[in-house]
């Protein structure tokens, strides 16, 4: 499944409630303000660190430079709405 | 493919409008048939065409509207949740119709993807 | 197969959901209907709307094995626990599953809609 999550980690536990259900190796796609989960230098940025050895994690683009974002966690993949059509052409999505 | 999106969430008040449209029309630009959009929950309040929306900012409703002109893309408004919401006939722009919520099971069933727009 | 994973009464995702899944029952045999995180509330016994006027739609939740033949009831076991509850306080007691069962779930059905 893709796991799209919308919500920012700092405000929500969305991310974290998902996570106890997407088997690993489940792509996890962060957009609108769930983009913020993958800020650099952030609080948060070991515990994504953990995500990330268990599952690819993308941003969306578009919601990353809407939000003047310019710094994203090391190895956080950033697709446009183009590449999110593909996530979901590959996988069946779950909105969280 | 063929694709079903589903908007639970209003306009401006969220993003997910604004994600679903985007969506949309990525998908129709990649080739792929977007069988329904199902509006439900405050989704119904994309539908109406009472938006007055200052010149700087988009259109939602309007957008919609031109994304299916140009790819007949069909937009179906829950009639149960619109009628909570004072969306009826009336105020429902071009190219929007209301339906019945086995619409919404149909567009499950029938999809290849079902994808959910939320707050 | 549908998902609760919101509370009731503080947004509608609850009770338009169960609107979405008795519409689902009339066509789909094999409907699959989930409770995780907050969507296990919405089963408490006990609700009480006198003073508030919102509806209480718990009694389609109790109808939707007896009346809408949804067979298919499921409960992450670890939601009801983070609450403070057990099957003993919910109005219908679907079968518990542990949470590393749902992903896979969701990849066996066609579509998945969380409400």
């Amino acid at each position: 499944m893709l796991h799209m999550i919308n919500k920012s980690p700092f405000e929500s536990n969305s991310l974290e409630d998902c996570l106890r259900y997407a088997s690993d190796g489940s792509p996890i796609l962060l957009y609108e303000d769930g983009i913020y989960g993958a800020l650099a230098g952030s609080a948060l940025e070991a515990r994504m660190k953990e995500i990330m050895a268990k599952h690819d994690v993308y941003v969306l683009k578009e919601d990353v430079a809407l939000r003047g974002i310019e710094k994203l966690i090391d190895g956080v993949k950033e697709v446009d709405y183009s590449g999110f059509v593909g996530l979901v052409e590959e996988n069946k999505a779950a909105s969280w | 493919m063929k694709f079903g999106i589903l908007i639970l969430e209003g306009p401006y008040q969220h993003e997910a409008s604004d994600s679903a449209y985007n969506f949309a029309k990525a998908a129709v630009e990649k080739g792929h048939e977007i069988s329904r959009v199902f509006f439900y929950q405050d989704g119904v309040l994309n539908a109406t065409k009472l938006m007055d929306v200052q010149r700087d900012d988009r259109h939602i409703q309007e957008r919609w509207t031109d994304l299916s002109k140009e790819h007949g893309i069909e937009y179906i408004v829950c009639v149960a949740a619109a009628k909570r919401r004072g969306i009826v006939d009336e105020v429902v722009a071009e190219n929007f119709k209301i339906g019945g919520l086995g619409m919404l099971t149909d567009l499950a069933i029938e999809a290849d993807r079902l994808v959910t727009f939320r707050a | 197969m549908v998902v609760f994973r919101t509370a009731p009464y503080g947004s509608i995702y609850s009770f338009e959901g169960l609107e979405n899944v008795v519409m689902m029952a009339a066509y789909e045999q094999d409907l699959t209907v989930l409770f995780i995180d907050d969507g296990v509330l919405a089963l408490k016994k006990g609700m009480d709307n006198a003073a508030t006027g919102i509806k209480d739609f718990s009694p389609t939740f109790k109808a939707l094995e007896p009346v809408y033949d949804v067979e298919k009831l499921y409960i992450d076991g670890d939601s009801l626990k983070a609450r403070g509850l057990t099957l003993d306080d919910l109005i219908i007691q679907p079968e518990v599953i542990a949470a590393d069962q749902v992903d896979k779930m969701m990849e066996d059905q066609r579509n998945t809609m969380i409400f």
